[in-house]
């Protein structure tokens, strides 16, 4: 069954010349329990697809047509308190840098209540608390702990940790590891691997970061300019790429692999 | 803790450049405030007279190094010699009581000052392109082209002459007896409403507008984005997001500000005839009472150091990144 079905999304962004088409009416699906990869360079408009599904598109960006649909009913029309009850209980999201999604000032600890007090009405126990930090691996002293005090790779845990609070069915994640080292960046895709089997939510993972997707994901869609250029398994991916931008990305991994750089399934 | 040991040690040598440099500038300065006296006197005073202020002044012959050991010591007991304006009354004394008077007229100005134009910034920044932010910043920018004291001549005329609705001057009425009762602290908050009001008005817009700017910066990071998508009420975003994050340069400011009542108020002092360190200072001027002059500026200078001081330790307790540790 469909969990999230995006149809013609379009999305605009507002400039003094008129509007810049940023997305231009792309359609995917993920379904219940699915990896699903969405890949494209910088620029290719897939943060700006991550979040106009999550309605958090920032002016100038706006939303110009298409429908998202999340267990049958329209984000893109719900009002403001569906929206408020539909984010972080069905679909949450990891911000793309570690650094600044989190408020400098508040212990770590307290943006866990924070979002305990506004959505569930009550403090979290600490034992939950240690249950979530469980789930990313990270000890119990981080929660004292203040932002600037923790690691990139640590922060970026705090921010998967923070989205599962409310258990979402659907976890999208804008690049979170790239800012990270290899080695962080293996470990923390290690380990929610592990969690998305244990918990069974499905994952839309955005990167420019082909090698990661092909070993992880269910499916990759691969997007360029605000279009999808292709969409497909993996393997299928592997075998035979259809369009001659997907070639091109497999090729320049072809590259690195023979430079002996390590194959791709070991750098999950 | 290291970052406020360090700060102190750093405060501590500040501290003693400025009553250093108290002591070196008048002794620096071509001829010496004792002739200046002399000679304002215009051969009213005898020689010998000459001699006993050069020694009240403690301009004497001795080794600079034994008069700045002299000086230390006197400052160490609170002793800044006699007030030739306020003659024979100890400088100590006269600032102690101009002091009292600035710091409850200025110190209540800047507080009112900050928290109004703070939170007006705030609530601007916050419903950026409305009608409030239409309106009140430009209003208060408006405010702050005036000048101090043509402010203050303007609150004056029309309220104080024309309509008479608040006192010409002075910090209490010549009936009223000081003491902690009704009828007093009306005729105090009377007296010092329009230079109170004064100061509020000029100083408004820095603060507005500081706040105004930095908190539509922190309004745009990641978190306060992520803290609306998490769901959380926009009262906690407002405060525990935005303006928290949003006030710690105005901090900074905060700090120079309370620095500067003691001095800064000194145009709206003379022109309400409020008995101030300002006011002060214009007399100590006008009748060439260095004693009295250095008393004001070691007061000053020392002021804003603590002051800064003062922010330094909020600063520790607002931004947990300053108290360092990994």
């Amino acid at each position: 069954m469909n969990l999230l079905t995006v149809r013609g999304l379009s999305v605009d962004y507002a400039t003094p010349n008129g509007p810049a088409r940023a997305v231009h009416g792309i359609d995917f699906h993920v379904n219940q329990g699915e990896v699903i990869g969405l890949a494209g360079e910088s620029g290719s408009g897939k943060s700006t697809v991550a979040k106009a599904i999550m309605r958090i598109l920032q002016p100038p960006g706006f939303i110009s047509g298409g429908s998202v649909l999340l267990n049958g009913r329209d984000v893109l029309t719900m009002s403001r308190s569906d929206l408020r009850d539909m984010r972080w209980t069905e679909m949450a999201m990891v911000f793309q840098s570690a650094l600044d999604s989190l408020n400098p000032v508040l212990p770590i600890e307290a943006q866990f209540q924070d979002l305990a007090i506004a959505r569930l009405g009550r403090r979290l126990a600490p034992a939950q608390l240690r249950e979530f930090l469980r789930f990313v691996d990270l000890e119990n002293r981080v929660l004292s702990s203040y932002p600037h005090q923790l690691s990139g790779g640590m922060r970026q845990r705090v921010g998967i940790a923070l989205a599962l609070v409310l258990k979402p069915k659907l976890l999208i994640l804008d690049e979170p590891t790239t800012a990270l080292d290899v080695v962080v960046q293996r470990h923390i895709l290690r380990g929610l691997q592990r969690l998305q089997k244990e918990l069974n939510f499905s994952i839309l993972f955005i990167t420019h970061d082909l090698p990661v997707l092909l070993a992880m994901s269910d499916r990759i869609i691969i997007m360029k300019d605000g279009l999808v250029c292709e969409a497909d398994t993996p393997s299928a991916l592997r075998r035979r790429p259809e369009h001659p931008y997907t070639q091109q990305l497999l090729a320049s991994m072809q590259l690195l692999e023979d430079g002996g750089d390590g194959s791709p399934e070991e750098r999950t | 803790m290291n970052f406020l040991l360090s700060k102190m040690g750093l405060y501590a040598v500040a501290g003693w450049a400025v009553i250093t440099l108290n002591f070196l500038i008048p002794r620096l300065m071509p001829g010496d405030p004792a002739s200046a006296l002399f000679a304002r006197f215009k051969g009213k005073l005898k020689p010998d007279a000459m001699e006993a202020l050069r020694q009240q002044l403690g301009l004497n012959d001795a080794p600079l190094l034994k008069q700045y050991w002299d000086y230390i010591a006197q400052l160490a007991q609170g002793e800044f010699g006699l007030s030739i304006a306020f003659h024979p009354e100890p400088v100590l004394g006269v600032i102690k009581i101009g002091f009292i008077w600035t710091v409850g007229l200025s110190g209540v100005a800047v507080l009112i000052s900050v928290v109004v134009g703070t939170g007006l910034g705030a609530y601007a920044a916050w419903r950026q392109g409305g009608r409030f932010d239409a309106i009140v910043p430009p209003a208060v920018a408006f405010l702050a082209a005036f000048p101090y004291f043509f402010l203050a001549m303007i609150l004056l005329f029309f309220l104080g002459l024309e309509w008479g609705l608040f006192p010409l001057g002075m910090a209490y009425g010549p009936y009223s007896a000081p003491g902690f009762n009704g009828g007093f602290i009306y005729d105090l908050v009377s007296h010092g409403f329009l230079p109170c009001l004064t100061i509020v008005l000029a100083s408004l817009s820095g603060w507005l507008f500081v706040m105004r700017n930095t908190m539509i910066g922190v309004m745009g990071d990641e978190y306060v984005c992520l803290a609306h998508a998490k769901g959380l009420s926009r009262r906690r975003i407002f405060v525990a997001y935005a303006m928290r994050n949003a006030l710690l340069p105005s901090l900074t400011s905060f700090g120079m500000a309370l620095g500067f009542i003691v001095s800064g108020a000194l145009l709206t002092e003379v022109v309400f005839s409020y008995p101030g360190l300002g006011y002060l200072l214009l007399k100590a001027i006008l009748s060439q009472d260095y004693p009295l002059m250095q008393g004001i500026f070691l007061m000053i200078t020392l002021s804003v150091l603590l002051a800064n001081i003062l922010v330094d330790a909020l600063y520790y307790v607002l931004d947990p990144r300053t108290r360092g540790g990994r």
